[in-house]
């Protein structure tokens, strides 16, 4: 009955995949869930992962990220390129040509005025527009007609491509927030939770931290699509709840972020309703090494700063037995299952840039005791911990509350164990730790411990930036009110040198070569940062649901235009 | 409520020898006490005489989620760690953190509601004081103590008894407002009962009123405060783990027990099923003996 | 009892604004900041641009005195001018979430009616099955009844919410696929069918409240009806001849309400305040689900609005208290 079930079901998806010719409308709804509730539709107010993919419903950027990291146009003719003149030979120029035709929901043109007003808005050092670093290094941008935009950089630009690419930087309505400029911005409430877009559909209903209500654009540039009239987010719950509402009670049609348990991830999925998709993009759970030390004993303004280095963690030896004695295949087994892969890199992607570090993929106890007798760290008392020169390898192993980094903490502090290293073991609330509140002793950044686990990832498929933040100078100091992502205070003259050479370089085969460089300098030579998983993110969709193309490089739902009822 | 006749013997031991007759011939209170008994027998008594098996981290992975069996009782959980040996260890501290926050609780809300409902100058501040206490949002409360308090208690009890003693104290601060609010009620009324007024005009002091007329009264209500308090305090501490106020993450205790388990619900229902039983067992047993002891320490009772 | 209650109302201004400051300081103190939800990818320049846009870098007086002014000129100024036309407010800004960038009291506006239709009805439900288990089990204590109202309040209150709900929808939603597990707040009740629709998404989130409600209070009203049934009066009501309904019902029942009194007016902020857990369980956008995110998020505006709103109920229904205090037992007074 079950196979026969599933042969059929197989059988019609067979038969109305090719879709396309659905009109617009005729699937009626579909519903997605997400476990954290949408705040906001606006994406320069906010980076919240949840909040950029709503609104990438509604308003559209010039070009986007396809599922495999290639650049597509969507409100432009095609992708500028040297070639084609789009990027001006020199690097300090990319010109937008608009599609001819194209209209905002509300009907009226799209033109390249809304282009550079959405430039200036997001500019205006007042706004606290989020996504302004992605406009840093602009100088202006002007609409040389209706429908061309250029726009100047302060220099030459290997990578032109960072505002108005990718749903974190959608283009607004000019006429919509033409009010909200600078310190209006936060005070625009209906432009910020309902804008005007491109879109494939426009908001109809908006409760904050709640529920998204969106109906078909009937002036999406596409008359066949979307094939659904109505879409509706949940959100709210946790992954836990949302996976069961689409895979076991069918509920929904779509969950989000449904990171649970490989065992629940096996019966929902045996359930026979829907399916988990996951997609791979930068995203790492790794354990960083703190450099510097973080004795309590210190003075305050000196734990944890390059003024007094880590009594133990210094010592690269123990960098490389500490990662040896990690199973990364057993810690995706135990907390990921299908939304994690081992990895040993910084850079586990895009291909290009990833190193082909695989060395550490199998756990070698015996090689970790091994390699920690032979550069003098045995134990001389016999209490079961090893030391030299009267420095004990004792560690305090820091992370936030979540059951499958406590679970991770749990396995890692054994094998630790067994090659002679004492773990005391911390948990932490996510909003104290990722807070960055510097009167807190418990941020990430101060790093008030020997050794953290969190992850971390970069935003599009260049790695340049994400590597630049272990340079020297990014360290966090009470200087700097102890903001600075280079968390572990690692310091190498060569390897600032190197960055260097990246900003400077533009063959792509070039970069690459020297990202993968970096990585493995921070990676598998010196083991500063010791990779753990490369996390993709795991959402889960009924079969009812066709046409789901999941996205690592941009909004992970980049095509709900093409989504369709599977009849 | 009349004073019992002043025995010739030496009275304190006759009247602690009158309530425990009593509380033995109440066929719930006993229950109760032997239940609870086993609880802490199990909790102390148990890791001493159930050793798990000493297994390194690939073998215990091999024997994860595993059933009752007689290798295991109670079964493993998702990393294999036998949850017999984690129930025990779990029980010590939820055990200890139930019952002294809740004496902190009662003790604190008890005097609070007696003070307030007995002398009607302190009345106003202590109940406006209580006022603010309900208000005060929960968890920015907690991860205040957290900041000022973790590093510097920890500096002089270590990381274990420092959280501890955090713990019992966050909850306790945090949950003396019910108690205080029930006490002071009853006060108020029993304040103009004919007994204490008879006993205010003979001018007996305040403090022989309240002890001898005013606390033996509102011992019912306190009873049932206090076995309330030792669930909620079980479960707190688990809500406190969620903020990093607990224990370190690898120490078990029966609320977080509780809440791992969740997400292994449907899969594996006795996760939930062991830590869930024995808090409503301790409860329960509480409950009983609170019961017992309102009838023990009720001389109406006693003298039936 | 009139000069009291006017007294007491008097005194409570003052109280609240002590209390509301208390609250500011506390939040403000707090650990945290509302950037802890931005992903790590925003750089740090960036993150101090957006908290100077909120103000947040604002000293914590000025923005203390700056939330009292909005709280008690703006927010109803702005009310009036919605109800009656007018323009008081003139344009002045609200308060703002620092989340969502939108105003605190239209979220507010958003999440009170499913508050009260989710977790009023459970604790009117809770109360209403408490009040005839507790007056029963006391009536005839040691009775199966009783053994079996014991136990029930005892898992009730020992194990707590999220297992609770968890189970139920298992149970209801995934084994029978009876009721919902999502709480759909775009619905309104429009005909018989939405009307059926509504009392399904209701059902596990109010049974899953009302029990841990019930078994607080049933034991509470047990206690102080046992404590009064031994009393002279009783016996003397009886050797009166009344009947055991009038003995029960008019005499103990009035002399054991002073701590179910007590009780259930600290209940009832508490559900303005929202069922943190069960609301998030099943996605019911209650004020507790937005507290809670509010205080995640670091939002001080809203936590402190929040929290003020129900350090007010608390005052206020602590006063009703005293008051029924006074009219359940004419010998307490307060002057």
């Amino acid at each position: 009955m079950k196979l026969k079930t599933a042969l059929l079901g197989a059988a019609a998806m067979a038969m109305t995949a090719p879709a396309a010719w659905a009109e617009r409308g005729a699937d009626g709804e579909v519903k997605l869930t997400f476990p954290q509730a949408v705040s906001i539709l606006n994406p320069y107010l906010t980076d919240g992962t949840k909040d950029v993919l709503a609104a990438g419903f509604v308003i559209e950027p010039l070009a986007s990220y396809d599922a495999e990291g290639n650049r597509v146009a969507r409100l432009v003719t095609e992708l500028p390129t040297v070639e084609n003149g789009g990027i001006s030979a020199d690097l300090t120029s990319i010109t937008w040509k608009l599609i001819p035709g194209l209209l905002w929901s509300d009907g009226t043109p799209v033109t390249a005025a809304d282009v550079a007003f959405t430039a200036q808005y997001c500019m205006d050092p007042a706004g606290g527009c989020a996504q302004s670093a992605k406009f840093a290094n602009i100088a202006s941008v002007e609409a040389v007609d209706d429908l061309t935009a250029k726009v100047t950089f302060k220099g030459p630009q290997s990578n032109p491509f960072v505002a108005f690419v990718g749903g974190q930087t959608p283009i607004l309505q000019k006429a919509q927030f033409e009010a909200c400029l600078g310190a209006a911005a936060p005070t625009c409430t209906d432009q910020n939770s309902g804008p005007i877009g491109t879109g494939p559909f426009r908001v109809t209903g908006f409760t904050v931290n709640d529920t998204v209500q969106m109906e078909a654009n009937p002036n999406y540039r596409d008359p066949a699509k979307p094939a659904f009239a109505k879409a509706t987010i949940k959100g709210g719950g946790d992954a836990e709840s949302s996976a069961r509402a689409v895979m076991e009670t069918g509920e929904f049609d779509y969950a989000w972020n449904t990171q649970i348990p490989p065992d629940s991830q096996a019966a929902m999925t045996a359930a026979g309703k829907g399916q988990f998709v996951v997609a791979f993009g930068t995203l790492v759970e790794r354990i960083e090494t703190n450099l510097t030390d973080p004795s309590p004993d210190l003075p305050e303004g000196e734990r944890s700063t390059a003024k007094h280095p880590h009594p133990i963690l210094t010592d690269v030896n123990v960098r490389l037995a500490l990662s040896k004695a990690i199973d990364r295949n057993t810690l995706v087994e135990v907390g990921y299952g299908a939304g994690g892969q081992p990895t040993c890199n910084l850079v586990p992607a895009p291909a290009m840039f990833a190193s082909d570090n695989t060395e550490c993929l199998t756990q070698d106890l015996e090689g970790a005791k091994k390699l920690l007798e032979d550069t003098g760290w045995v134990d001389s008392d016999g209490d079961g911990i090893r030391d030299k020169d009267g420095k004990k390898l004792s560690l305090l192993y820091q992370t936030t509350v979540n059951p499958i980094r406590q679970d991770f903490q749990t396995l890692i502090k054994s094998w630790w164990n067994e090659i002679g290293v004492e773990v005391e073991l911390k948990a932490i609330d996510p909003g104290v730790f990722f807070g960055g509140d510097a009167g807190s002793p418990d941020t990430f950044q101060k790093f008030y411990a020997d050794v953290e686990m969190y992850a971390n990832n970069f935003s599009g498929t260049d790695p340049e930036a994400y590597l630049a933040e272990h340079a020297c100078d990014q360290a966090p100091s009470p200087e700097n009110q102890w903001q600075g992502p280079n968390i572990n205070r690692f310091c190498d003259p060569a390897y600032d040198a190197l960055l260097k050479e990246l900003t400077a370089a533009t063959d792509p085969a070039k970069r690459a070569e020297i990202a993968i460089k970096l990585n493995d300098m921070l990676t598998k030579d010196s083991k500063v940062i010791i990779p753990l998983v490369h996390r993709g993110t795991l959402s889960a969709h009924s079969n009812a649901l066709g046409g789901v193309a999941i996205n690592a490089w941009d909004n992970e739902i980049t095509n709900i235009a093409d989504w369709y009822r599977v009849k | 409520m009349t004073d019992a006749p002043a025995a010739p013997a030496p009275r304190p031991r006759s009247q602690s020898r009158a309530i425990w007759d009593q509380f033995r011939t109440h066929k719930g209170a006993l229950f109760g006490l032997i239940v609870l008994c086993l609880l802490v027998l199990f909790v102390v008594i148990g890791p001493l005489v159930w050793q798990p098996e000493k297994l390194r981290v690939a073998e215990a992975l091999k024997v994860r989620n595993l059933g009752p069996s007689w290798r295991f009782p109670l079964g493993t959980d998702q990393l294999g760690r036998d949850m017999l040996y984690r129930m025990m260890q779990a029980g010590k501290v939820s055990l200890a953190v139930g019952f002294i926050a809740m004496m902190i609780a009662i003790v604190v809300g008890t005097t609070i509601g007696v003070l307030a409902g007995y002398f009607r100058r302190l009345d106003g501040p202590l109940m406006r004081l209580t006022d603010m206490f309900l208000a005060l949002p929960l968890v920015p409360l907690l991860l205040v103590l957290v900041m000022l308090f973790r590093d510097r208690i920890a500096g002089y009890l270590g990381p274990e008894m420092g959280a501890f003693v955090l713990i019992v104290f966050a909850i306790g601060i945090t949950s003396w407002m019910q108690a205080a609010r029930i006490v002071r009620g009853e006060v108020l009324a029993l304040r103009e009962r004919e007994y204490v007024l008879a006993a205010r005009s003979i001018g007996a002091a305040p403090r022989r009123i309240i002890f001898r007329h005013i606390l033996p009264n509102v011992i019912s209500p306190v009873m049932v405060a206090a076995t309330l308090g030792v669930a909620e305090a079980i479960i707190t501490e688990s809500v406190l783990s969620f903020l990093g106020l607990g224990f370190p993450p690898d120490f078990p205790t029966w609320g977080r027990l509780l809440n791992d388990g969740l997400q292994y619900m449907q899969l594996y229902p006795e996760r939930m099923l062991w830590p869930g039983l024995a808090i409503s067992l301790t409860v329960l047993a509480v409950n009983y003996i609170g019961d017992g002891l309102r009838d023990a320490l009720d001389p109406r009772i006693r003298g039936r | 009892m009139l000069t009291f209650t006017l007294r007491r109302l008097l005194l409570a201004i003052p109280t609240l604004l002590f209390i509301s400051l208390v609250i500011f300081l506390l939040v403000d103190l707090a650990p945290g900041s509302p950037m802890s939800e931005i992903p790590l990818t925003v750089p740090p320049e960036v993150r101090q641009k957006m908290i100077e846009a909120m103000g947040a870098d604002q000293p914590v007086l000025v923005r203390y005195v700056l939330w009292l002014r909005q709280f008690f000129w703006v927010e109803p100024a702005t009310l009036i001018d919605g109800w009656f036309g007018t323009s008081l407010a003139g344009g002045e800004q609200r308060i703002l979430s620092w989340q969502t960038r939108s105003p605190v009291f239209t979220m507010i506006g958003q999440r009170i009616p499913q508050t009260i239709t989710v977790v009023g009805t459970a604790y009117l439900l809770g109360v209403m099955i408490a009040l005839p288990i507790g007056i029963y089990s006391a009536y005839r204590q040691y009775s199966l009844f009783d053994q079996a109202g014991t136990l029930f309040a005892m898992i009730g209150f020992s194990v707590p919410t999220f297992f609770t709900g968890t189970l139920l929808i298992i149970v209801f939603s995934v084994w029978l696929g009876w009721f919902p597990t999502k709480y759909d707040t775009t619905l309104s009740v429009t005909d018989w069918n939405s009307f059926v629709q509504q009392i399904r998404q209701m059902a596990l989130p109010v049974l899953t409240l009302a029990l841990a409600n019930a078994a607080a209070i049933s034991r509470y009203m047990r206690s102080s009806m046992l404590d009064n049934m031994g009393q002279d009066y009783v016996r003397t009501a009886r050797a009166k001849g009344m009947s055991e309904r009038t003995v029960v019902l008019k005499h103990v029942l009035r002399n054991s309400l002073i701590p179910v009194v007590t009780v259930i007016a600290l209940g009832i902020p508490a559900i303005f305040g929202g069922a943190i857990i069960t609301e998030n369980l099943f996605g019911v956008n209650g004020i507790g689900a937005a507290l809670i995110l509010a205080i995640h998020a670091n939002d001080l505006p809203t936590v402190q609005t929040l929290a003020f709103i129900f350090a007010v109920l608390i005052v206020v229904f602590n006063l009703i208290a005293d008051i029924l205090y006074g009219l359940l037992d004419p010998r307490i007074r307060y002057d």
